[in-house]
């Protein structure tokens, strides 16, 4: 049904290095560096194959180190406050995470943590990890590969921005029931949110796996 | 560049289950439970909806709507025609299919939102006497339920999409 016959292509090594495959529909082409603000798009299914960018490292790399400082600052500060009737409760997120901490829904406890602070934390470090070296001019760290691999494995469980969503939501709920204000980890959300953003735009995936099979060849 | 998995479907069959059984108990227990000074009262996902929209606040009802209800279920609907169509003749065209695809991989994360909103509410709202709110059992089943068909929908490989066009473009030609 789906299997594809197995083809044997004798090609020379050399020629090899230029192709490329759409991860989405297995389209297969022969690449070259994009000159400057171009971006090759696959043809059938019009997914962004490479979409380079000028110093794109320095800049993915600045953010990166930005949003770990910026989620430790917004783990630690409360995030938001109100007040009702002479009583007032402040919330930071690993306050909101522990909501869930009882009985079996202690469970979201781990999600929560893990959605909103771990995984955008750990893509951050992984990619710091991995291009580093390049702004350098060292060779690639060891495990680069497997770092980076998994940095783009875990982008879609990486939901600091929906949290943002969800803060607004909050505070349309909570705004006729008690006085609302901000706290300073909100700010430090907001920014991180825009942060997680821009360098999703700037990441060229093609252009990392070049410059890491480039390292290790030579 | 991977190989095809060819247990892929099956996981996909698989997840996509899992996520409409957690489905079902998110939609039956109560999602938060608000207490105040006069009563106490708990609201169900559409019912939370419901009550924002009679407050006036229709732009988040939408939102909260939109999050838990049509996103879901129209993810239910979208992986399962996809997983369908895998291997048959189709009306709709590899294109459009591969458009459904992406949607539901780049909107199935956004369904959290509720899950997040149930967490700072009741983090929040925790004024002793006067206001309390505490997150019910079908915040549990509504987050299971997200990430479920989150991996649902990275289980099914768009690549079998476009496998076996070639040869059907060959074969009518």
């Amino acid at each position: 049904m789906t299997t594809a016959s197995a083809l044997v292509i004798d090609i020379a090594p050399e020629r090899l290095a230029n192709l490329i495959v759409c991860t989405q529909c297995d389209a297969l082409y022969q690449v070259r560096q994009p000159a400057r603000g171009e971006v090759a798009v696959c043809a059938r299914c019009h997914t962004v194959l490479v979409a380079p960018r000028a110093k794109a490292a320095l800049q993915i790399v600045a953010l990166a180190v930005a949003t770990l400082i910026l989620i430790f600052g917004a783990t630690v500060f409360p995030f938001l406050r109100i007040e009702a009737g002479g009583v007032a409760n402040a919330a930071s997120v690993l306050d909101v995470a522990f909501a869930f901490s009882q009985g079996i829904l202690t469970l979201l406890v781990v999600a929560t943590i893990a959605l909103i602070l771990a995984i955008p934390a750990l893509r951050a470090g992984l990619i710091v990890y991995v291009l580093t070296p390049f702004l350098l001019d060292r060779p690639a760290l060891p495990g680069a590969r497997a770092a980076f691999r998994m940095a783009q494995s875990l982008r879609p469980w990486a939901m600091a921005e929906i949290f943002a969503i969800g803060c607004a939501v909050s505070l349309v709920k909570v705004a006729d029931l008690a006085h609302v204000s901000f706290g300073p980890a909100f700010w430090m959300f907001a920014v991180l949110t825009v942060f997680i953003v821009i360098q999703t735009k700037f990441m060229c995936s093609w252009s990392v796996w070049n410059a890491l099979a480039s390292q290790t060849q030579s | 560049m991977a190989s095809r998995d060819q247990s892929s479907l099956q996981r996909v069959w698989a997840w996509l289950a899992a996520g409409l059984i957690c489905y079902v108990p998110a939609n039956v227990y109560p999602m938060l439970e608000t207490r105040t000074l006069v009563h106490t009262e708990s609201a169900t996902i559409v019912g939370g909806a419901i009550e924002l929209a009679e407050h006036g606040a229709y732009g988040i009802a939408l939102i909260i709507f939109v999050a838990s209800v049509v996103i879901p279920v129209g993810k239910f609907i979208a992986i399962a025609y996809l997983a369908l169509s895998v291997g048959r003749v189709s009306r709709s065209t590899p294109e459009t299919r591969h458009g459904v695809h992406e949607i539901v991989e780049y909107i199935g994360r956004w369904s959290m939102i509720d899950v997040f909103v149930v967490a700072i509410l009741s983090s929040l709202v925790q004024l002793n006497a006067v206001a309390a709110i505490q997150p019910g059992p079908a915040s549990l089943a509504f987050a299971l339920s997200v990430i479920f068909t989150m991996l649902s929908a990275q289980a099914f490989d768009p690549r079998m999409i476009w496998d076996g066009i070639e040869n059907d473009k060959a074969g009518t030609a």
